[in-house]
């Protein structure tokens, strides 16, 4: 099992407090599909992804960030078993839709910049290594199913 | 050669006009050694590396974060020889200090990092990917040596 200390769970209940879902979620999962454009192959349902405006202002694209951001959600609150709460996204992601796991960390990635980008200053190195140690549990937990 | 397009080459210069080195290389440098500490090893003669406040805190940590600053900006100047303008300092790394390549990615992702949460907005995805670019160029030129 993951340890962790008071004050990591403070900074990771901290940055969840503060965050606009509808705005983080869709902003990191545009920032993925425009930095990292072999991610867009799973998303041939989506429509219009043909350029960095497209992905922008594209509905799928941001409901489904804002879907990402809410799963994420579950794991701050199961902090202490995150492999079981994400047991059943990483067989959907592995066995179904055929995800190559790095992408989990590319979007983890994006997402640290975001929220970097949108709390400045007060995205400190001690939070900055809170947080991302958190995703790479996360990240962890998702590729479980794929070895 | 890479290949660069006019608003990836404008884009580089323009962050690094704007970059102050003498907060952004620190910060950098620091955010690594606190968030990946077991980078720390290359600097045993820095002194007190103890704990965040020691790092942040530390004259020698802040010195070599603009050292590496002013490394990279070799590469802004010559975005078309990075290979060969990196050639000596890849020498330096792996055969003298002997410092796992991965390292110069975690630094590059640090200062990723630190640049969005100066940047804010104006660190659009376009900006993201163009500096991802250029920071991936300096840390394969950087690691070329190894290979």
């Amino acid at each position: 099992m993951v340890a962790w200390t008071a004050e990591e769970r403070a900074f990771i209940q901290d940055i969840f407090s503060k965050l606009n879902y509808e705005e983080a979620g869709p902003k990191a999962l545009q920032r993925a599909l425009i930095v990292y454009p072999w991610t867009q192959r799973y998303f041939g349902s989506f429509g219009n992804l043909y350029n960095a405006e497209a992905i922008i202002n594209n509905p799928k694209v941001a409901a489904h960030g804002t879907v990402v951001l809410h799963g994420l959600d579950r794991a701050m609150k199961n902090m202490d078993d995150i492999k079981n709460t994400y047991a059943e996204l990483s067989v959907l992601h592995s066995e179904k839709l055929h995800v190559d796991p790095d992408n989990f960390r590319l979007l983890a990635d994006c997402l640290t910049i975001v929220i970097a980008s949108t709390m400045g200053a007060a995205f400190t190195a001690d939070m900055q290594a809170a947080w991302q140690k958190f995703l790479a549990v996360v990240v962890s937990a998702l590729q479980r199913q794929y070895h | 050669m890479v290949v660069w397009t006019d608003f990836e080459k404008a884009t580089i210069q323009d962050i690094f006009a704007k970059a102050d080195y003498d907060v952004i290389g620190p910060q950098a440098l620091a955010r690594c050694l606190i968030v990946y500490p077991w980078t720390q090893r290359y600097f045993a003669k820095f002194g007190n590396l103890y704990n965040a406040a020691a790092i942040l805190g530390n004259p020698m940590v802040a010195a070599h974060g603009k050292t590496v600053l002013k490394g990279l900006e070799l590469a802004v100047k010559n975005m078309d020889n990075i290979k060969a303008t990196y050639a000596d300092l890849s020498v330096l790394h792996s055969e003298k200090l002997h410092v796992d390549p991965d390292n110069f990615r975690l630094l590059a992702d640090c200062l990723t990092i630190v640049v969005a949460a100066q940047m804010g907005a104006g660190f659009t995805p376009e900006v993201q990917a163009a500096f991802q670019k250029f920071i991936a160029v300096a840390v394969s030129a950087l690691g070329r040596q190894y290979h």
